[in-house]
């Protein structure tokens, strides 16, 4: 694979350059040189996928502040660079030169350790993210399954930090957080089974192209085909728990900086900045999720245009927008409100809903057979 | 076993949303706060006794500092005791004035806690879009006394000067082009009244604009609703004053019930409260901007046409006119007397109280006949509203103390002094 694409994407004079260093691989390593180069290309696949996303995820806070801003009649950060482009660099450089001053009564190793926790799982989960039908890292058939496993295991990072950091503040956060995290994660997980309950399958590629079958779907109206228009209240219930999964406005309460400062209040310098990292990450694989699992992929939304992988990144940034706009917008929960909206509301909801489409699929009119 | 202790924490100064530097102690069961322990005095810098060295007028800038949120009410109910020691009359026009400005300060300090407020409760665009408001306003006590918030613009017996015919012009800069002065400008080209009428007259549209981000929004009012409630004798057994107090349904306003000033001749209503939960103290806070610009109103049409002097004539109180004092010998006299002894207060002692912006406001003050102060006490709202702080909290979350702190308008230079 890797010796194939490799041949095909450099210039002519390097080739025999390449063959002479594949031929010594083969001589050298014998039959191991084979899966050498498999995880070598895997590396290579692996880096293709974080690089982008590390930077995207740089200017989506970047325009974080120019969208609110602009929302709260400021002009946002424009000193950095034209239009204040650099802006997300500097940021960066100055955290990674900031000391991370950990506590004295920390636990060192926990403390440092749980920036790890929060920021891995939230860049594993994009290993079997399908850009497009063929663009994928990995096509596992439970993709939908590691996903959510994935995304589970951030609450981790977020509980040590609470737990290590040794301050009452940083604990409170850490306690809310796991609380919250564990109750969304319920109402998201059964929002998730209707979708797959319809789409047949757990993996994601499977889950975008089911949505691009149906009466609308022929008609050339592929946006009316999508999952969001048929299990609506999945839809509404999953993204306001892709919200309070990623602890943004207005379920920050882990973060809640106005009444506990939230769980890394004892972070600095690159130790915080992982956190912000893995929240970013975190919500562009929510609003990606969305958009594959309700706002069909990378299919066109009418059908006289071409499905093109510029849709699932119009999707993405459309369903960050809406995020953004919410924060600038609503106060912040109250504790008890977000456990009441997500036991009380949400999984009540789902339960229901799972049972109407599961007698839905059952009856004649059945629509996505 | 070992006891369960309850979880103790320490909230402020350093926090951001201490309002400055509250302290509270926090006992908590989980995240039930079971006892909230305010601290004070951290902010103390004993204006009371600095004032006791100063002459009476001296002090009027000490007043500005004190809820440094609304200037010029503290300073208002200080000039005002001194003028009842003096048994002077201040002219007409002063009072208006005066009556205006405590209303333009009303609406600054009640934007200021709808932002504060709104940030504290996580709906953190409100501050930015209040602050826009208050930068018209802050213009406006820049326009009569040179200062964007100490203004020390009141003195006793009357104001400083009268309004001035001209605003403050923003000039061309790197940042600001020609085109966009020009349109910022031409708010700014009439006098102060024009440019305040201007502003009353979009001001109610801006808090309907306010009220639609907030009112009816559920998140706000799941946390603001059945928060913090207290009863009506409740309320004035603590002795609440202010929109704490109306907040609980009773219509206590000092500018109704002992009218001072020309509030009398004036047209407003009192909101109160039903419930005497917080949603209801930040509806009677908003419904209290809308009479303040009501009052604005009425004070603009009367000072438009109605000029006079707007200080008393009185020289052993306030400085004769310069012209006279180059040219008289008597006013040179006066003007002498007065920049170097200042006022001589009669014998005596008084209580003066102002609705200000966020109770009663009081000061108490005893004169030996010299020119300064024998002793003087600040009754501060704020100060008694913070005493609360335990009743109001208790059996609430840690999100609701931070309401709390919001609701009650904390505003740290009135409770220390």
């Amino acid at each position: 694979m890797m010796v194939d694409v490799m041949q095909q994407l450099l210039p002519g004079f390097l080739i025999p350059y390449f063959n002479g260093l594949m031929q010594l691989g083969q001589d050298t390593f014998g039959s191991a040189w084979a899966n050498i180069l498999t995880l070598v290309w895997t590396v290579i696949k692996v880096m293709l996928i974080i690089a982008p996303l590390l930077l995207i995820v740089a200017y989506v806070t970047f325009w974080e502040r120019k969208i609110i801003g602009w929302m709260q009649v400021r002009i946002g950060p424009n000193r950095v660079g034209p239009w204040g482009l650099i802006q997300p660099i500097a940021d960066g450089l100055k955290l990674m030169l900031k000391e991370v001053v950990i506590p004295s009564g920390a636990d060192r190793s926990v403390f440092l350790l749980a920036p790890v926790f929060a920021f891995a799982p939230a860049l594993a989960a994009w290993a079997v993210i399908p850009f497009n039908a063929t663009l994928v890292l990995a096509n596992v058939n439970a993709s939908l399954l590691y996903v959510m496993a994935m995304t589970s295991i951030g609450v981790y990072g977020i509980m040590l930090a609470g737990w290590a950091s040794n301050s009452k503040y940083a604990f409170l956060g850490g306690m809310r957080s796991a609380a919250q995290l564990i109750s969304y994660e319920v109402a998201m997980g059964l929002a998730l089974v209707v979708v797959l309950m319809v789409s047949n399958s757990l993996n994601l590629g499977e889950i975008v192209k089911g949505q691009g079958q149906g009466r609308f779907a022929e008609m050339g109206l592929g946006f009316l085909s999508w999952n969001w228009l048929s299990l609506l209240p999945m839809f509404v219930v999953y993204l306001v728990s892709c919200v309070a999964e990623t602890n943004r406005a207005p379920f920050d309460m882990a973060e809640g900086e106005s009444e506990i400062v939230g769980f890394h209040v004892d972070y600095s310098g690159m130790a915080f900045a992982v956190f912000s990292l893995a929240e970013y990450s975190a919500m562009i694989l929510c609003s990606t999720l969305t958009s594959l699992l309700f706002l069909g992929g990378w299919l066109s939304p009418v059908g006289f245009l071409p499905d093109s992988i510029f849709w699932l990144f119009a999707k993405i940034s459309a369903i960050i927008f809406f995020f953004f706009w919410i924060r600038a917008t609503f106060p912040r929960y109250r504790y008890d409100q977000i456990m009441r909206l997500g036991w009380k509301v949400f999984i009540p909801v789902c339960l229901i809903w799972v049972v109407v489409v599961g007698f839905w699929m059952m009856s004649p009119w059945n629509i996505w057979k | 076993m070992p006891d369960i202790q309850n979880y103790t924490l320490n909230f402020g100064p350093q926090h951001p949303a201490a309002h400055g530097v509250l302290r509270m102690v926090l006992e908590l069961d989980g995240e039930v706060v079971m006892r909230a322990d305010p601290h004070i005095g951290l902010l103390h810098r004993a204006t009371e006794k600095l004032a006791e060295t100063k002459t009476w007028v001296q002090s009027v800038p000490y007043m500005d500092r004190l809820d440094y949120m609304s200037m010029m009410c503290n300073e208002h109910a200080y000039c005002m005791a001194i003028e009842r020691l003096l048994a002077i009359e201040v002219p007409i026009r002063a009072q208006y004035i005066r009556v205006m400005f405590d209303e333009v300060t009303r609406i600054l300090n009640h934007l200021l806690w709808i932002g504060a407020h709104g940030l504290d409760v996580g709906a953190m665009t409100m501050v930015l879009y209040a602050f826009r408001e208050r930068e018209d306003l802050v213009d406006c006590y820049e326009a009569v006394s040179g200062a964007r918030m100490h203004a020390a613009y009141y003195r006793p017996g009357g104001v400083y000067r009268d309004l001035p015919d001209s605003m403050p012009q923003y000039r061309e800069s790197k940042w600001k082009s020609a085109t966009e002065v020009k349109k910022i400008n031409e708010v700014r080209s009439g006098s102060l009244l024009d440019f305040l009428g201007d502003f009353v007259s979009r001001f109610p549209k801006i808090l309907d604009e306010y009220e639609t981000l907030l009112t009816d929004n559920r998140i706000w009012k799941q946390r603001l609703v059945d928060v913090g409630i207290v009863s009506p004798e409740r309320a004035m057994q603590l002795g609440f004053t202010g929109p704490m107090l109306r907040g609980s349904g009773i219509a206590w306003d000092l500018r109704k019930k002992q009218s001072y000033e020309v509030y009398d001749r004036l047209d407003f209503d009192i909101p109160v409260g039903v419930t005497g939960d917080c949603y209801d103290r930040y509806l009677v806070r908003v419904e209290e901007m809308r009479q303040s610009n009501r009052i604005i109103k009425q004070c603009i049409d009367w000072l438009r046409v109605n000029p006079g002097p707007v200080i008393t004539d009185n020289y052993k109180v306030a400085s004769p006119p310069r012209a006279n004092m180059k040219s008289n010998m008597e006013e040179l006299i006066h003007h002498f007397k007065l920049c170097t002894e200042g006022i001589h207060v009669p014998e005596g002692q008084v209580y003066s109280a102002v609705e200000h912006p966020k109770g009663e406001f009081g000061i108490y003050a005893i004169s030996d006949g010299a020119n300064k102060p024998y002793r003087l006490k600040i009754r501060s709202p704020g100060y008694v509203h913070l005493s609360a702080m335990n009743e109001l909290t208790r059996g609430h979350m840690i999100a609701d103390v931070v309401t709390m702190v919001g609701t009650i308008d904390i505003v740290f230079g009135e409770i220390d002094r």
